[in-house]
């Protein structure tokens, strides 16, 4: 876990390094004393080893240093300004695909092949074919310009976060749904669940105790690198609906070169699936019994 | 279980019974690709060419897929942007294809440490942003196309490498290769004439599925405005002009964004289609 995040911070950072032209580069050619000045003063005249070493140092304290376009913030406040708006998109969206994720899978499950579960399947086949750069300025046309049932951006008000959630949150959906049918399907053959029957227990029992745990064990390990996905869709919704998350500071960060910033959020980015995946191999090691025993 | 397998052993045998979604898929992609050909050359208009008599107007005769808010010709640009997307798609695709199956296929037939190692390095890049990593790549050398390119093929090596070392494995013990190597053959010549020849058929299929990914990667970054710049164009951002202009000017996202999703949707059919046919194959050669 921590070597993954070490390997980020040092390929992002010999990245920065590698880049031709500095961050000063500008349309009008700066005097060279005022230059010097400026590289000094963000140290950018040291040796990259030392420079290497401030910069980690910064990071072990939670300090991801000035930003070199926004002169009067460090990448610290610029993230802590978007950060709350981010996470809570995240784990909305992360919840809202579960919930509905696996609701349809389970409906779709365990009514193999009646007309519901083509419905839902043909419904779910065409969803993961859908980008979120088109459905949610589709969803934008739709529910805040023609119907006005939504406002179209902004984060005002609760209203406002409805319809990037189930935007990012769709096609997530559409493969949970999925992996859940097809986890169902498998374990209502497997041998301990026929045992389970013979025992004679009750529907929901099973259902409960043999069959979903064991069904949803894909869905779990698609967790992990989901939440790589789901940041990067992240990037797109914000931009869409005009959320001021972290996401928008990478873009503009990105547009305007400013190299701190970019940086910053990208080992944030990555703190943050790291993290993620960590739970998700608890989570499997919780839930699978094969696992659990052999601790 | 069993009814499952006996109507998929049945299938092989009569080929001309495509399913339809299969026969669908092939040809809307089939229409695409030849548009993407051939569709600039069809239009009056030139990609850079201004109408200064129709500016933001919706679909007409003279312009079908309307115009955009300086006036020139959508259904010209889609093409275009039709043609750049999927030049973009078919290259990063041979990128990935260049570094995974020789990196999969050295792991796995080398195998013990240097797999192990090799394996390792994959498991660590698979958990990253790595799109994030690419944009910032974009930023750090300017936009340059080759540069997108390259970046979106390292992207999608991962998978390749781990699906060529699995087969490897499989063969690694093979008859033909433990005789080549008596014969005196090294490890380079081992792999790139008995392996890579050996795997290239799961390739080909992982290079269909890998291929809409790398268009809705590309789409992405030319979404936020890192990837393509005007005056060229592709998908992604005819989409992001499109929804800019959403309120007053729906077809330009309509469009463009119907075409995106229309190939991603026949790419995943086909992928999928692909993989259970192979997985028949493997499970009763005979019917090779």
């Amino acid at each position: 876990m921590l070597i993954t995040l070490l390997t980020v911070i040092t390929l992002v950072f010999g990245l920065v390094r590698l880049a031709p032209g500095g961050p000063f580069d500008g349309e009008r050619q700066m005097p060279p004393d005022i230059e010097a000045n400026l590289r000094a003063a963000y140290h950018l005249d040291e040796p990259i080893y030392q420079q290497y070493a401030r910069y980690m140092s910064g990071l072990l304290q939670g300090d991801l240093g000035p930003s070199f376009r926004q002169k009067d913030f460090d990448v610290n406040e610029l993230i802590a300004a978007g950060l709350p708006i981010s996470a809570g998109l995240g784990v909305a969206a992360l919840f809202t695909a579960l919930i509905l994720g696996i609701g349809i899978g389970i409906a779709a499950g365990f009514n193999q092949r009646t007309f519901a579960d083509r419905l839902i399947m043909a419904v779910n086949n065409l969803n993961i074919a859908l980008p979120t750069i088109v459905v949610a300025p589709l969803m934008v046309l739709v529910f805040s310009v023609l119907l006005r049932w939504f406002p179209a951006g902004g984060s005002d008000s609760i209203w406002h976060f409805v319809l990037p959630t189930i935007a990012l949150a769709l096609p997530y959906s559409a493969a949970i749904a999925r992996l859940t049918r097809a986890g169902i399907i498998e374990t209502k053959l497997e041998p301990h669940v026929k045992t389970a029957m013979a025992k004679g227990l009750s529907q929901s029992r099973l259902v409960y105790r043999h069959i979903l745990p064991m069904a949803l064990l894909p869905v779990i390990s698609f967790l992990g690198p989901a939440a790589a996905t789901l940041l990067t869709g992240s990037v797109v919704v914000e931009q869409v609906f005009d959320l001021p998350g972290i996401g928008r500071y990478f873009v503009q960060g990105a547009l305007n070169r400013d190299y701190t910033l970019v940086m910053g959020v990208v080992v944030v980015y990555s703190a943050a699936i790291v993290t993620f995946n960590f739970f998700v191999d608890l989570a499997y090691a919780w839930l699978d019994p094969r696992i659990r025993l052999r601790q | 279980m069993m009814l499952h397998l006996n109507k998929d052993t049945a299938r092989p045998n009569n080929k001309r019974k495509m399913r339809r979604s299969t026969r669908v898929s092939i040809i809307l992609l089939s229409i695409i690709v030849i548009a993407a050909i051939i569709g600039p050359e069809l239009s009056n208009w030139q990609p850079e060419d201004i109408d200064w008599d129709a500016m933001e107007q919706g679909p007409s005769l003279a312009h079908p897929f309307g115009t955009d808010l300086v006036g020139r010709d959508l259904f010209v640009r889609t093409m275009i942007g039709a043609r750049t997307s999927l030049t973009i798609a078919v290259i990063a695709t041979f990128v990935s294809l260049i570094i995974g199956v020789p990196w999969g296929a050295f792991a796995g037939y080398l195998g013990g440490r240097v797999d192990q190692f090799m394996m390792r390095i994959v498991d660590v890049l698979y958990g990253l942003p790595f799109i994030l990593l690419v944009i910032l790549l974009v930023v750090l050398f300017g936009r340059n196309p080759y540069l997108l390119f390259a970046a979106l093929g390292a992207i999608f090596w991962l998978d390749l490498a781990r699906i060529v070392r699995g087969q490897t494995l499989s063969i690694r013990q093979a008859l033909f290769i433990e005789a080549s190597r008596s014969l005196g053959a090294h490890t380079g010549q081992i792999v790139w004439r008995h392996i890579i020849p050996n795997v290239i058929g799961p390739v080909i299929v992982y290079a269909t599925i890998t291929l809409p990914s790398v268009i809705l990667a590309e789409s992405f970054i030319s979404f936020l405005g890192l990837g393509v710049q005007e005056p060229n164009t592709s998908w992604g951002v005819l989409i992001a002009d499109g929804t800019a202009t959403i309120e007053s000017s729906p077809w330009m996202l309509i469009f463009p964004g119907v075409l995106l999703v229309t190939t991603l949707w026949c790419c995943n059919t086909l992928g999928d289609r692909l993989s259970d046919h192979r997985d028949e194959i493997q499970r009763n050669p005979v019917n090779l």
